[in-house]
């Protein structure tokens, strides 16, 4: 293993510009002539857009251009689009209603777009947006999934509210499984819905170069390329040659940053308005609250039939699932591809069905937030498995272990499509088991007993699908698009050598976690080594980060272009030492002729690439290649997550005093990253289960607009966690057998929290399970009630 | 935020003047809640008077065996005074309790007293220790008359709060059920045994600090939990929103007046 290679704990090269203050964000970035964007949003859930009369802020100081959406209209703009095609039951396509930049006709949520004003300065552009006058014909509001069918239609077009009423899975087969069932387990859930939460907002700087006719957007971004790709093949703002995308250091994503938003848009479209000066947008945390695409906002029934063994039969789920005023970007494929497809978990259940119908209402539209469909159905199942052992009178890990798919199964073909590569649930369960001391539980359940508190362990066996492949696969489902990553490595005359991704970090770590591969790989010193990416100017083509794909898919590219380097190497080196190409063995950096001490540092055969006064007949100079990887199948981490939670019963409050998270995550680069990722993922589990949840009233406004009602978690509403990450299987999909691990904390610790506090107060309660929920759920216990 | 004049003037009289010869002027202390209304435009005053740095606001003092505590003294020092660990702890854990370690550093006594946001936890101390409340106009307003609902106190719309005097109690604790996500009180409840008998002040409960006399007079036949214990808390007055109902706020006010006890002791 080379000093800073695969396995090594390296710190993170680039936290030094990131807690010294010299990260470099969209909001740093100031340009000469630039102006100031402001949009003026509805502050009505649904209206009809009466009247909007520009004359009164175009009349203030310093104001270059009112636009609304006629404007958008006028210049030909198309709408921001959903770009995964999903089709119901019936065959017909998802419904997606028109979503354009700036609302035409109708507003569709507290926050909707409905004009922009461009101002040399900000606080100009905020009293134009004020002085704006847009009369409204308030319409009624159609809120949460409840009323979803039968309320007032959010598209008049779009029956029902209804985009879609997808099923997958064997429906005769779950029919007849549950007809001859010894016990069926029968629940109904909700999955809250959550703000993303980014600590960096989101922001953007549209600029129209007229000498070059070209446009820049610096935005924030976790995936510059389709960016691109949508503004110039969907919204037509400019052809895709003619548009560079750069997302610089970005802070924070969890999905949210992944989308075509409209106010990027509008920028890039304004400056040209103005004649190609620079305009500025950053989103002040309200509008974050108000407009970054939520996630989750599921609500379920689901049956589990097991035999008098315990041994799980079949599962049926159905499913609703809120997407908001608008489809945004990948909306469609969550509740769908990425929910209904795990739904198997780490379990041989013979037949499983799922239908979902997918709901338009008067919020902020619903997209993928860290897990991504995944976190909902981990959460689902692992619910209704203890409420199932609680029912048989069986222990929560007993039953699970009876009906693990066992490690002499794979590769295992799910009844909802996927095809497992590798895994070994047990030995997680067993470890997570022994590091929680789970039989010296009854004593600490005691313990805490006599301190006037209900004690209570929890137990979550999640599985997830990650790095989203093959392209062939999800364009089969639907995709719009390709979903490969690509990789250059470029090496200079000097040695150094710079890698260019088609992934984009934005907390992820990967320019210490890529180096680190490459020092592994061709044997230059890890300091060597500096990765580029977020400019689709220097970059080759890629799709970003998300999913947790950027290892699995962009960091096999990077294995295959390393593979050039070398392949190339050799024939270079066979030339210097005159031997046969076949001869040369490359190790730790150095070309060696098989069997002799003759051999060429990699330095050397860089440098008589570069210059090559004697070099091969026919090859070309310079050492520079680039990779596509298109992986098989997606990679399946698993891992069994243990929560053990203290409630006190006067209050209702909830303390997690211990968590242990067990992780297959395959190999594993840099284990203190992995580490860091879990954390991160396990805190945002924490807070769903336990502290955040988007709260609209009847009428549509948001309740939960800022931290002082919207709870994030704090440092000290979580334990220290105890996380293992480093014995796994080795995933069959990519070279290095590497999973992903971005995503695992947020996926699997809501259940294991839940599970705790039922397991502690005999009852389920929903998310997040706030003291007073907790509480009251204590007092409707049978128990409480005798005692009365 | 809004364009305004802002003012810093060099003497309590000056910043009174500064008041009272602009109608539509504001104070401006720590600014933990006014600079973020500011920023959200949702106020627009002509001008800002800055009294966040007037020596004549500073210091705690010893007083005929209480604390007075000047009323631009922030949270954090509060928290720190050995002066006011010694005489009455119950105030100085309040004060290290308030919000997060920014909120501390910056707001001041005067400022949350002025402001009287229901769920503020300075005014369970005010009330609960039955302080008084010294202004420009040379006024002792007594704490119970000081707080006269939500947003709302006795001082007149030209008058500064320059101190408050805390009469050192036989015994008091503070214990506050916090909102997780704002850290103000959703129930805090302050207890004292004091020279002119028990004193139970409730905030966050209600859209103003209250007594809750019942309590008192129980403790004051007893002071023991189950006194507490057979009190009935009337939720009907009590707020009822997102973060809590009506009847989950009466069931904490007797949870936490527990806990005030046990602490005190």
């Amino acid at each position: 293993m080379a000093e800073k290679g695969i396995g090594a704990r390296v710190p993170r090269k680039e936290d030094l510009r990131f807690i010294t203050g010299r990260g470099r964000y969209t909001d740093d970035i100031n340009q000469p002539g630039q102006a100031y964007a402001v949009f003026v949003r509805s502050p009505h859930a649904h209206a009809r857009i009466k009247r909007i009369d520009k004359a009164p802020a175009l009349a203030l100081p310093g104001v270059l251009a009112v636009l609304d959406g006629q404007d958008v209209a006028a210049d030909g703009l198309g709408n921001l689009i959903c770009g995964w095609l999903v089709k119901s039951k019936d065959g017909s396509p998802m419904k997606m209603g028109k979503h354009p930049l700036l609302a035409q006709e109708k507003v569709r949520y507290v926050g909707d777009r409905v004009a922009v004003v461009v101002a040399e300065t900000l606080a100009q552009a905020k009293d134009a947006a004020e002085a704006l006058v847009v009369e409204y014909e308030e319409l009624p509001a159609v809120v949460d999934l409840a009323g979803a069918h039968e309320g007032p239609l959010v598209h008049d077009e779009i029956p029902n509210n209804l985009c879609y009423d997808w099923e997958l899975g064997d429906k005769a087969a779950v029919d007849a499984a549950f007809a001859r069932a010894h016990h069926v387990t029968r629940t109904e859930l909700v999955n809250n819905r959550l703000v993303p939460n980014a600590m960096e907002p989101r922001a953007a700087i549209g600029h129209y170069d007229p000498g070059q006719d070209a446009f820049t957007l610096y935005l924030t971004s976790q995936n510059p390329h389709v960016h691109r790709l949508v503004i110039s093949a969907f919204v037509g703002i400019a052809p895709e040659h003619k548009l560079r995308v750069v997302a610089p250091d970005v802070g924070g994503g969890f999905g949210s940053k992944i989308f075509i938003y409209g106010e990027e848009c509008v920028v890039l479209w304004a400056s040209k308005k103005i004649g190609g000066r620079p305009v500025k947008w950053t989103a002040e945390r309200s509008e974050s609250f108000l407009t970054d695409a939520h996630g989750r906002d599921h609500v379920s029934r689901a049956e589990l039939a097991l035999d008098k063994d315990g041994n799980f039969l079949a599962l049926r789920v159905n499913t609703k699932a809120n997407l908001g005023g608008y489809m945004s970007t990948f909306s469609s494929c969550i509740p769908t591809y990425l929910y209904a497809t795990l739904l198997a978990g780490q379990y041989k259940t013979p037949a499983i069905y799922c239908d979902v119908q997918a709901y338009y209402t008067n919020t902020a539209p619903v997209d993928a937030y860290r897990g991504a469909g995944r976190p909902e159905a981990s959460f689902l199942l692992e619910t209704l498995i203890d409420q199932a052992a609680m029912e048989m009178r069986m222990d929560p890990a007993e039953i699970r272990r009876k009906n693990f798919i066992p490690k002499t199964a794979f590769p295992y073909q799910t009844p909802v499509a996927l095809v497992y590569d590798t895994g070994d649930y047990e030995a997680c369960l067993d470890e997570a088991l022994r590091l929680v001391d789970y039989a010296g539980f009854p004593a600490r359940r005691a313990q805490s007993e006599k301190n006037g508190k209900l004690r209570g362990i929890g137990i979550s066996c999640y599985i997830e699908a990650c790095g989203i492949a093959p392209s062939a696969v999800v364009g089969s489902l639907g995709a719009g698009v390709g979903l490969w990553e690509s990789a250059k490595v470029r090496f200079t005359h000097t040695g150094k050598v710079q890698v260019l991704t088609g992934t984009h970090t934005h907390g992820q770590g990967h320019e210490t976690t890529f180096s680190q591969l490459v020092a592994e790989k061709l044997g230059v010193p890890y300091e060597d080594v500096e990765v580029i990416h977020g400019d689709t100017e220097k970059t080759p083509v890629g799709m970003g980060t998300y999913g947790s794909r950027s290892l699995a898919v962009g960091g096999e590219a990077l294995v295959r272009a390393c593979d050039k380097i070398i392949a190339k190497g050799k024939k270079i080196a066979a030339h210097l030492l005159e031997a046969s190409e076949a001869d040369i063995e490359f190790r730790d950096g150095k070309f060696t002729v098989a069997g002799t001490d003759k051999s060429k540092t990699i330095g050397e055969i860089v440098f008589a690439a570069y210059v090559p006064h004697n070099y091969p007949a026919g090859l070309e100079p310079g050492m520079e290649e680039s990779a596509f990887f298109d992986p098989p199948n997606f990679t399946f981490p698993s891992g069994t997550y243990v929560c053990e939670v203290e409630v006190d019963p006067q209050t209702g409050e909830v303390d997690v005093v211990k968590f242990v998270a067990v992780d297959d995550f395959g190999n594993v680069i840099n284990p203190m990253i992995v580490e860091g990722q879990v954390h991160g993922g396990l805190v945002q589990g924490i807070g769903q289960a336990l502290l955040e949840g988007v709260r609209y009233d009847a009428g549509g406004q948001l309740l939960t607009g800022s931290y002082m009602d919207y709870c994030m978690p704090r440092a000290d509403d979580v334990p220290s966690f105890e996380v293992h990450t480093v014995r796994g299987t080795a995933c069959t999909s990519n070279s290095m057998g590497v999973k992903g691990c971005g995503e695992a904390g947020a996926i699997g610790a809501p259940a294991a929290v839940i599970n705790a506090i039922t397991n502690a107060i005999g009852v389920r309660v929903e998310m997040p399970a706030t003291p007073e929920r907790v509480w009251r759920a204590i007092q409707s216990r049978p128990m409480a009630k005798a005692a009365e | 935020m809004y364009a305004f004049n802002y003012h810093r003037p060099a003497s309590l009289a000056e910043a009174a003047r500064l008041l009272a010869s602009n109608p539509e002027a504001k104070l401006l202390a720590g600014g933990q809640t006014y600079i973020p209304t500011l920023k959200q435009r949702l106020a627009r005053p002509s001008d800002v008077i800055d009294i966040g740095g007037l020596a004549e606001l500073k210091g705690i003092t010893e007083e005929a065996g209480g604390v007075t505590i000047g009323a631009a003294v922030r949270h954090a020092e509060v928290a720190g005074s050995a002066l006011v660990r010694r005489l009455i702890p119950a105030l100085a854990s309040l004060a290290e309790g308030i919000g997060d370690p920014q909120v501390r550093n910056r707001g001041t006594l005067g400022g949350s007293i002025a402001n009287n946001d229901p769920a503020a936890d300075y005014p369970a101390a005010v009330v609960g220790l039955g302080a008084t409340v010294r202004t420009s106009k040379g006024r002792a307003i007594a704490g119970d008359a000081f707080f006269t609902g939500m947003f709302e106190t006795a001082l007149e719309p030209d008058e500064i709060v320059t101190a408050v005097h805390f009469p050192k109690p036989e015994k008091a604790a503070y214990a506050k059920f916090p909102n997780p996500a704002s850290r103000y009180a959703i129930v805090g409840v302050f207890l004292a045994k004091t020279a002119s008998g028990i004193r139970v002040a409730v905030t966050g409960a209600a859209p103003c600090v209250f007594r809750a006399t019942a309590l008192e007079q129980a403790l004051a036949a007893s002071w023991s939990a189950a006194s507490i214990d057979s009190v009935t808390i009337d939720p009907s007055n009590l707020n009822s929103d997102i973060h809590a109902q009506a009847d989950y706020r009466a069931h904490l006010v007797k949870v936490m007046a527990k806990r005030a006890l046990a602490a005190a002791g």
